[in-house]
């Protein structure tokens, strides 16, 4: 089986460990990988923040690319909602452009739910020998309906000791430019999601999307919590 | 215009009550989930009634028309009021003709957002809220911070004082005992009032009965007590069919309070009838619009009207949780504030309203009639950034940006080389804290939290090299 990667822009220029862990995992599992050095982003940021036809623009090139992809596999919950739910709402009615964003929409899978619901795999080798929480981000969990797919492979992580956090589905606070935009009040919803992190007793912090973590990451770092983030797919790769 | 970043500081540190408005509303949500974990067809409830209102909405003028004569029939009155002078002023003359001025009313959002007390006031006539929650704040001359409760900003202490400073009440912060003295002022006014003022939950236009909820008895006496008894709603608050009701009543009370079922409900169908004992002698509904026909004109947005003001939006939101109502400056505050606000007026009267949320979808998942509150904040914010004076950028160059961002992004060159120049851009800055916080995005960035390290390589690169190995 083959399958192309959308790393998403974050991960592509903040976090290469991430997409590298994920094309490992696949590699592992005896899935073909490809990447095609053409994509960029998803437009997500523009069309997050109102501005459509920026967004709009930005999504022409993805659907070019990948027109003929086959499978696409992503490592983050808000990027593949944007390909999956919004990247359709983008183009005119009964354009081509929209079929084509439907028909790709189908084939765009995360990474978890592309493990666990189209290869049927939860374990895939790994060993962790660590506390470790998991984060529900929220366009995963509320538009993508993904929940199961993440914690059954990290339970199946050998030697890993999983513990659920309370209020895991609570949002984290970024909600991209909104960190920006009422940065304190981003701040002070995630100083909330760290109290509870802390409180799980976990030293490592998993996510499926790497703006929640780098969010996450940057406010454990600044109140000195000594938790470390970790995608999923870094976990998956250990 | 209001600017809820303009108060966003405020709210964050009143340390105090924020920790009273996480308890409180976690502790409802907890009440909420379980009452709804009771009701096994939950979500064909939900999907139930967003028909129904989606239909409703969708033939507005049908039934509302339905409701004025089958209100009339019962020998009520029916006033339409396109804006809320003309409401007011029907008010006023109302009490003018009849030459009354003893006025009481319960809890009605509607009456808050045509700011009807303020301007009853301003001729004489001081209406007595009666609902707890809403006394208290008329006391303290403020307005409500929740739907359901008003004073949930106010701390038991706060009430307390506020009591023996405003009604005479001796020292004392049981609940029991500021309760009562409450108890023993309103008697006085529900026993002399000759016009009463209520709200409306739902308006059956098949049988001309108006619907009100409540849990204190307050509602009762103000639309039975007094000689005439003003119902005031927004036209979107009519349903079809009485039957439809226990579907509604079920998601309402346990949406908002985690109730089964609450303490009254009132089902009022027109005056007292010859030959009855209780109810007032006339009875009139007031149809305001205020704003609502404007969002019936859009097919996605209508389904704004559908909400029934359960206030779940609000206990479940992480922004509303941290800033509490006040801080959003509007009648109507937490995500169904955020997506009515601008709509009732205008965008550019509320522009970082639909900016003032993570689109975390948690409104949208507890909403009883499944308004998609995320995906409208969407919508209002492409509203509002295609305006022409665009009020909602919060930062400098914030469209230009984008459209540079946006040109970066359609050829991989392009966004290749930007990329690279951050990289660079990151290596100089790396131990140069001022300069860093000289640059606007970086700075409200670092404001709570640390940067993240920019990786020497991006992982095409990192990819690329890999491959060139084998």
């Amino acid at each position: 089986m083959k399958v192309s990667l959308f790393v998403s822009c974050l991960v592509d220029q903040l976090f290469p460990l991430v997409g590298d862990s994920t094309v490992k995992v696949l590699q592992k599992l005896g899935i073909e990988v490809e990447f095609d050095r053409r994509q960029t982003c998803c437009g997500q940021p523009a069309f997050n923040s109102g501005y459509v036809q920026e967004a709009r623009q930005v999504a022409s090139g993805l659907l070019e690319i990948f027109e003929n992809a086959g499978t696409i596999v992503v490592p983050s919950g808000s990027c593949c909602t944007m390909i999956k739910i919004f990247l359709p709402q983008l183009f005119p009615k009964g354009s081509k452009e929209e079929m084509l964003a439907r028909e790709i929409s189908k084939r765009t899978f995360e990474l978890s739910d592309f493990l666990v619901s189209v290869l049927g795999v939860t374990s895939v080798g790994a060993c962790f020998s660590e506390v470790v929480t998991y984060h529900d981000s929220c366009h995963l969990l509320r538009e993508l309906h993904i929940s199961s797919a993440p914690r059954q492979l990290i339970c199946a992580v050998e030697g890993i000791n999983f513990r659920e956090m309370e209020e895991c589905d609570r949002c984290c606070g970024f909600g991209g430019m909104f960190s920006v935009k009422f940065p304190d009040v981003s701040a002070a919803i995630g100083e909330d999601k760290i109290r509870r992190i802390e409180q799980s007793g976990a030293q490592y912090l998993i996510a499926t999307d790497v703006s929640c973590l780098m969010h996450l990451d940057g406010l454990l770092r600044r109140n000195q919590v000594p938790v470390k983030t970790m995608h999923l797919a870094e976990l998956l790769a250990q | 215009m209001i600017k809820i970043s303009n108060h966003t500081h405020a709210a964050l540190s009143d340390q105090q009550p924020q920790k009273n408005l996480l308890h409180v509303l976690g502790k409802t949500m907890t009440d909420r989930n379980e009452a709804v974990s009771d009701v096994p067809n939950w979500e064909e409830l939900r999907e139930y009634a967003r028909q129904v209102k989606s239909h409703t909405l969708s033939r507005l003028n049908y039934y509302l028309e339905e409701l004025e004569n089958k209100v009339q029939e019962k020998g009520a009155k029916v006033i339409w009021a396109e804006t809320p002078q003309q409401a007011i002023e029907f008010i006023l003359d109302l009490a003018h003709q009849k030459k009354m001025n003893r006025v009481i009313k319960s809890k009605s959002m509607l009456t808050e957002e045509i700011h009807l007390n303020q301007s009853l006031e301003r001729f004489g006539i001081d209406p007595i809220e009666t609902d707890l929650g809403e006394y208290i704040v008329q006391l303290a001359g403020e307005t409500p911070s929740h739907l359901i409760a008003p004073a949930l900003h106010k701390s038991r202490g706060e009430i307390a004082s506020l009591f023996v400073e405003k009604v005479g009440m001796s020292a004392t912060d049981d609940v029991v005992e500021i309760t009562a003295t409450a108890r023993r002022i309103l008697r006085d006014h529900f026993l002399t009032a000759q016009i009463g003022i209520t709200g409306v939950n739902f308006a059956v236009s098949e049988t001309g009965t108006i619907v009100v909820v409540e849990n204190e008895g307050n509602i009762r006496l103000t639309a039975s007590v007094p000689e005439i008894h003003v119902a005031m709603m927004g036209i979107e608050k009519v349903i079809p069919r009485q039957s439809d009701l226990s579907v509604f009543l079920k998601l309402l009370t346990r949406s908002a309070t985690g109730q089964k079922i609450t303490s009254y409900i009132n089902c009022l169908t027109g005056a007292c009838r010859n030959g009855e004992m209780d109810g007032p002698r006339e009875f009139y509904l007031v149809l305001i619009d205020n704003g609502r026909t404007r969002i019936l004109r859009d097919d996605y947005l209508r389904q704004t009207l559908a909400c029934i003001r359960c206030g779940a939006c609000q206990n479940v939101c992480p922004v509303y949780q941290r800033l509490g109502g006040h801080a959003y400056g509007s009648t109507y505050q937490g995500p169904i504030g955020a997506i009515l606000t601008p709509q009732l007026g205008s965008v550019d009267k509320a522009p970082e309203h639909s900016f003032a949320s993570s689109l975390c979808g948690a409104c949208y998942e507890v909403c009883p009639v499944k308004i998609e509150i995320p995906h409208i904040l969407l919508k209002l914010r492409n509203k509002t950034q295609t305006q022409k004076n665009n009020k909602a950028a919060h930062l400098p160059i914030e469209k230009w940006a984008m459209q540079l961002w946006s040109w970066s992004m359609q050829s991989s060159y392009r966004y290749e080389r930007l990329a690279a120049c951050c990289r660079v851009m990151f290596k100089i800055l790396a131990k140069r804290e001022k300069l860093k916080s000289s640059i606007p995005l970086l700075k409200l960035w670092m404001e709570h939290r640390d940067l993240p390290i920019f990786p020497e390589q991006s992982f095409r690169d990192f990819y690329q090299s890999r491959k060139q190995e084998k």
